[in-house]
């Protein structure tokens, strides 16, 4: 009995944490500055190929790599409090909309980020879209 | 200097957008369609092969001659007598399969985005700087500065390299057969650097983040860079990469040496809004 109330009291922790993450000042230093020290988020979180989804499994292939590469790079992070992805193309945070669910897994919030990153950067929406038909040479 | 009042940017409206904040607020569409592409980039098939003589062309002819090529869907691309030349196979943002039957100058496969490539002889100083995605193989030794600013891919030498490899790396994994010379991770800030080999001094020196594997010796680690715990996804993590890398099947992983940033550092991104809270 005594062993089931620990790990309940656990997950309670561990879900609060994750709710809070982009908001969270934790120092008193951090509180002077009104920034955040470093991320909120393990950027060196090798990742679990066991997560990996259909579509990165067909574009690894499409690519002729052995894994996912580049992607190995990519977190799920936060921006102004949100659940966004670091695109280094465009060189800012995309937000995730509301509409979809993330899983409190880092491993599986990662995957998901990787697909929505891809999908993001190979669109005709991309904003690097119109600055290439602008500056484009030749 | 340009006048860009008039440019095409201009008519677009590029010049009128309104900078503020540190977010562009730009959302993800989920409903987005499947597409391997870059805009711009060549429908390349890695069946249709051919090859390329090197030997009376310059840099720039080698490199606009690929170009050509990938445009006409050749995925497959053979380079013969690179002959040391400088600079080639750069700024390629596109799969492809690209071979270098011989050695490379300096500043090979820079600024490359997709690409795998295979050189089967050595390379100067400075080979992919700044790759951003792909796999790169060198067969023999590789000279200072290897993989200097790497954001993202593979990058693998099989013999030893220079000083200063991954400097300033921002993602990625180098790795390496052999040795490594000083200063290596010099700057890092993230990624993952292997050395198979011994180091040299000053390992990590002022690393910001990231993770350097060292199976060898380490002469000495650098301002900033610790020793940390091997974990078991690590060790799956580097079983599985060092099959990707062609090398090292048969090493023991508990002998790897785990160093990452002490962190101390991570405090010089604060002190310019504190120093502004100052002035004010």
């Amino acid at each position: 009995m005594v062993k089931k109330t620990k790990k309940t009291n656990k997950a309670k922790k561990t879900s609060k944490v994750t709710k809070k993450a982009g908001k969270s000042k934790e120092t008193a230093r951090e509180k002077m500055i009104g920034q955040h020290i470093g991320y909120r988020y393990d950027v060196n979180l090798v990742p679990d190929y066991k997560k990996i989804t259909p579509f990165l499994k067909k574009y690894i292939e499409h690519m002729g790599w052995d894994d996912l590469n580049w992607l190995e790079d990519v977190h799920m992070g936060y921006e102004e409090g949100r659940p966004a992805v670091f695109d280094r193309n465009a060189n800012g945070w995309v937000t995730i909309p509301k509409k979809i669910k993330l899983p409190n897994n880092q491993q599986d919030r990662d995957m998901i980020a990787r697909e929505l990153l891809v999908k993001f950067q190979m669109s005709p929406n991309h904003p690097l879209v119109d600055l290439k038909k602008a500056y484009k040479k030749g | 200097m340009a006048n860009i009042k008039d440019s095409k940017a201009t008519s677009m409206g590029l010049h009128q957008e309104a900078l503020k904040g540190r977010t562009q607020q730009v959302f993800f569409n989920p409903e987005e369609s499947e597409n391997f592409y870059y805009y711009g980039a060549y429908d390349v098939d890695f069946n249709q092969r051919t090859e390329i003589d090197a030997m009376d062309l310059s840099c720039r002819e080698l490199n606009e001659k690929m170009h050509s090529l990938m445009k006409e869907g050749y995925g497959t691309i053979v380079v013969k007598n690179p002959q040391g030349k400088h600079s080639l196979g750069v700024g390629i943002l596109n799969k492809l399969n690209l071979i270098f039957e011989g050695s490379l100058g300096y500043f090979g496969v820079g600024s490359i985005d997709g690409p795998v490539v295979r050189i089967t002889g050595r390379v100067g100083w400075s080979c992919a700087e700044n790759m951003m995605a792909g796999k790169v193989v060198i067969e023999k030794n590789a000279g200072s500065c290897f993989g200097a600013a790497i954001r993202g891919g593979d990058l693998i030498c099989k013999g030893s390299v220079g000083a200063r490899t991954g400097i300033d790396m921002k993602g990625g994994t180098i790795v390496i057969g052999g040795d490594a010379g000083a200063f290596t991770g010099f700057m890092m800030q993230r990624g993952r650097i292997i050395i198979l080999g011994d180091v040299g001094e000053n390992l990590g020196d002022s690393m910001y983040d990231g993770t350097i594997f060292v199976l060898g010796s380490i002469k000495s680690l650098g301002s900033d860079a610790i020793e940390a715990e091997l974990t078991d996804l690590d060790k799956k993590w580097l079983k599985r990469k060092l099959e990707v890398a062609e090398i090292g099947s048969n090493i023991d992983l508990s002998k790897i040496t785990k160093v990452v940033a002490g962190k101390k550092l991570w405090n010089y991104d604060a002190l310019e809004p504190t120093e502004r809270k100052g002035a004010i």
